[in-house]
């Protein structure tokens, strides 16, 4: 018979090893994409998936259930405000007049090349 | 009167669930005084409306997020191999999305759903339809974007208001 806290252990070094793995694509999508719209795209990973994925990992690690209750309400704010301050900067950007690169020559609308 | 006892629930809820006090009278006192005043506050600002405690939407939402949890995983996948691979192949694309969502609650849960997945951004809101940036050719896929405002509809209209 496996002890139930070292199934809890190994899931939660899944979970956090995907987590991390998450916010380190991420954040070397956030260096190599070529412009500011498709850099705001890398970071949807690290607000989506690492995030939720380390969460996940600590509810496994939780001692009681009120810690699990917090925890919870952590991923749920996070689920309801990354996209509101992911659409702020998109719009902000959108509204000053940059335009995005288009198609898969990347292109900038107007732009000879 | 539905909206205020939702959003009193909640708060309680809340309240106790991150204090942790159940046998503490001043303290229970306090919270529910605090509720109290919430509540109160929000009647008086008036926002204890469709926007503000979106009924409506309620028992369904939590199934509409159960599905959107797994398109963010899928959509994480394809972003993730497109930030690592030695040679990315991104064609970024606009796209006019016409939102089927009748009020504002429901056009937000739509925006922001498309911005949560990785891939798509919702860039801006005009009268009638929305520009969605999307990565790639792949995850500029209109009729699942559609899709996902179907759903969105069909929570508004599960509920009475």
């Amino acid at each position: 018979m496996i002890p139930i806290d070292l199934i809890l252990d190994i899931a939660s070094w899944a979970l956090i090893i995907l987590g991390g793995a998450g916010v380190v694509v991420g954040a070397v999508g956030i260096v190599r994409f070529p412009d500011f719209y498709t850099r705001l795209h890398a970071a949807g990973i690290t607000d989506t998936a690492g995030a939720e994925l380390i969460l996940l990992a600590m509810i496994l690690q939780a001692p009681n259930w009120l810690v699990v209750a917090k925890l919870v309400f952590i991923g749920f704010f996070l689920f309801m405000t990354s996209p509101v301050s992911t659409h702020a900067i998109a719009h902000a950007a959108w509204v000053v007049g940059l335009r995005p690169m288009l198609g898969a020559d990347l292109k900038r609308e107007g732009e000879e090349q | 009167m539905v909206r205020t006892i939702v959003l009193t629930l909640a708060l309680a809820g809340l309240w106790l669930l991150l204090s942790g006090y159940f046998d503490k009278p001043l303290l229970l006192g306090f919270g529910a005084a605090s509720v109290a005043l919430c509540v109160w506050l929000a009647h008086r600002a008036g926002v204890l409306d469709f926007e503000g405690v979106p009924t409506g939407l309620m028992p369904r939402v939590f199934l509409y997020w159960w599905w959107l949890f797994v398109e963010i995983g899928k959509a994480n996948f394809i972003v993730a191999r497109e930030a690592i691979a030695i040679e990315p192949k991104l064609s970024p694309k606009l796209l006019r999305v016409v939102s089927p969502t009748k009020t504002n609650a429901g056009l937000a849960t739509f925006a922001n759903s498309i911005t949560l997945t990785p891939g798509t951004v919702t860039v801006d809101l005009e009268p009638g339809y929305m520009v969605v940036h999307a990565l790639t050719e792949a995850l500029a896929d209109e009729a699942a974007i559609r899709d996902m405002g179907r759903r969105v509809a069909a929570l508004e209209n599960g509920g009475a208001s």
